[in-house]
């Protein structure tokens, strides 16, 4: 196995347990918009999309690219949208 | 240049973090929402800027094409559709996966196709995930919007399938490393996942989808981070691993929620217990009293502290609004309104808080299971909007029946409870609730937004 991949796995285990002790203090009444913020964050394949979709020669690569970016921007602006227009509504009186 | 990249995608990365840290208090989470935002803006125009990217025109496509379907759809949602909403991004999150991934395996084929073990089986992990994340998110999709069936479906050697579909792909797997530029093996895997996805989903019941819509969330994630790892680049495996950590929780806590195991659930469990058992649990039977407008009204007007219970009917009947006319209703004559919050209730964890907030009910008057349970013996009225099973009594005592063991909210400790219900029908365990014949209930019949605003009305003249 390469170097490499073995601090890339690192760096996984550790942002999962970041993960872990983050999402634990959300509180229940935002789970909801934790899953459709958390879900927009998850279009981060938008940036190996972009890559994709940018090489100079237009190849197979070039379409499923573009195709990855229209998935993955649906996902980041729909999720991203959608979660600010849910917590606008959590008003304390 | 590319250590400022890798730079910017540090701060990205943080700004996740932060972003997620924020959310962990209502007032603060808007922000942290709009610092996720800026993380994720920063990554794509530092990546545009990115010394592979050469030509254009696609990515502007790309990003304007899905950048306009994204903003119809987050600004046409419905609140009471939000279940299907997060479902549909999950999807999209998971093709871009597979998408990505085999993007870049033809990227290599015209490049020489020099692979390394390492980027071989990276690219089959996030084909796999991917895959599997976006044709589930679509049939769980389906479910929730009534196109597929929200039965239980099972048939003959269904575990046998799923486990040979596995070893396909691990078959196709090892192939791929042999024969690295045979394409074929490759789109086989692609295939076989794509089916896997819809055989995992389908057999989950409709009110277990908060089950299945958070675990296609980790998935989404875990797919982010299989494609970080095709790409060597360590900001998309910790975005991925945040969200992955995050729908595993909120798996967990929907699974304890119902006091089931994960597998149970994934497996299309209760309505196997409600069929070897017949009725489901003891049967029971008594004398059920029912109440109109005007005496219910009565009995709310003399109480002081009043609970109200919703549930997956709540949403169905779009009744929040009249939810809310009614806490403000009996808040003009000073009685105190709580709302008691079932893991559970609804399709996905935490619809009934949106819908509540939609309705501009305060979230600080809506308690969760462990913070309220505690405090039924002091209320007056306990007042159930379609909810069925989490608050049926018997899953604290009787052994026999499907939802023994289930975390319950106490509601029949309430001095009188007031159970608002279309009809004496089963709930989705399929078993018959013995609340509705205890001495203390009333079944107050009819659609919950009808009933509701009678209700209210009635209420307002006492």
């Amino acid at each position: 196995m390469e170097l490499d991949l073995l601090m890339q796995i690192y760096v996984f285990v550790l942002a999962v347990f970041v993960g872990f002790e983050l999402i634990t203090k959300v509180p229940p009444t935002l789970h909801t918009p934790l899953m459709s913020g958390s879900n927009a964050i998850s279009g981060i394949t938008i940036v190996g999309a972009i890559l994709s979709a940018g090489l100079e020669e237009f190849t197979i690569s070039t379409i499923l690219g573009l195709s990855a970016i229209i998935f993955a921007t649906i996902n980041v602006v729909g999720g991203f949208m959608v979660t600010d227009r849910m917590l606008k509504m959590f008003k304390k009186k | 240049m590319q250590i400022i990249s890798y730079l910017v995608y540090l701060v990205s990365s943080v700004l996740f973090i932060f972003g997620i840290k924020k959310l962990s208090s209502p007032k603060t989470a808007r922000q942290g929402n709009a610092l996720a935002s800026i993380g994720m803006l920063l990554a794509i125009i530092v990546t545009l800027f990115d010394q592979h990217v050469l030509t254009y025109q696609y990515i502007i496509i790309g990003l304007v094409v899905g950048g306009l379907i994204g903003t119809l759809m987050a600004t046409k949602v419905q609140m009471t559709g939000m279940p299907q909403m997060v479902g549909v991004l999950n999807g999209f999150g998971g093709g871009a996966s597979t998408l990505v991934a085999l993007s870049e395996y033809y990227r290599i084929i015209n490049t020489g196709g020099l692979f390394t073990v390492d980027t071989l089986i990276t690219i089959v992990l996030s084909i796999l995930i991917g895959s599997v994340t976006f044709t589930g998110s679509f049939i769980a999709f389906g479910k929730l919007q009534g196109f597929v069936t929200g039965k239980v479906v099972k048939y003959p050697g269904q575990n046998a399938i799923n486990v040979l579909l596995i070893l396909a792909i691990i078959a196709g797997g090892v192939m791929i490393v042999m024969y690295p530029l045979n394409t074929d093996f490759l789109l086989a895997i692609v295939g076989i996942s794509l089916v896997l996805g819809v055989l995992v989903v389908l057999p989950i019941g409709g009110a277990d989808m908060p089950v299945a819509v958070s675990l296609l969330n980790s998935y989404s994630g875990i797919a982010a981070s299989a494609t970080g790892f095709v790409l060597s680049n360590n900001m998309l495996i910790i975005a991925g691993a945040l969200v992955g950590a995050s729908g595993i929780i909120l798996t967990l806590i929907m699974c304890r929620g119902m006091n089931r195991s994960l597998m149970n659930v994934l497996l299309g469990g209760w309505e196997d217990a409600g069929a070897t058992t017949g009725t489901g649990g003891s049967e029971v039977k008594g004398q059920v009293k029912s109440v109109d407008p005007e005496e219910a009204a009565m009995i709310f007007d003399s109480a002081q502290n009043v609970v109200i219970v919703p549930g997956y009917g709540m949403a169905v009947a779009q009744a929040q609004h009249a939810v809310r006319d009614l806490t403000n209703a009996l808040e003009a004559k000073n009685i105190n309104v709580r709302f008691a919050i079932h893991p559970v209730a609804g399709r996905m964890p935490g619809h009934m808080n949106v819908l509540l907030a939609e309705a501009q009910v305060s979230y600080d008057k809506l308690f969760a299971l462990e913070d309220i349970n505690d405090d039924f013996n002091n209320v007056d009225v306990a007042f159930i909007v379609g909810a069925n099973d989490v608050v049926n009594p018997a899953a604290r005592h009787d052994q026999s029946s499907p939802i023994y063991g289930m975390p319950i909210l106490n509601v029949d400790y309430a001095k009188t409870v007031i159970m608002n219900k279309r009809s004496m029908n089963v709930g989705y365990a399929g078993i018959s609730n013995e609340l509705f014949f205890y001495p203390n209930t009333l079944m107050y019949f009819g659609d919950a937004k009808d009933a509701i605003t009678k209700l209210v009305n009635e209420i307002k003249e006492l």
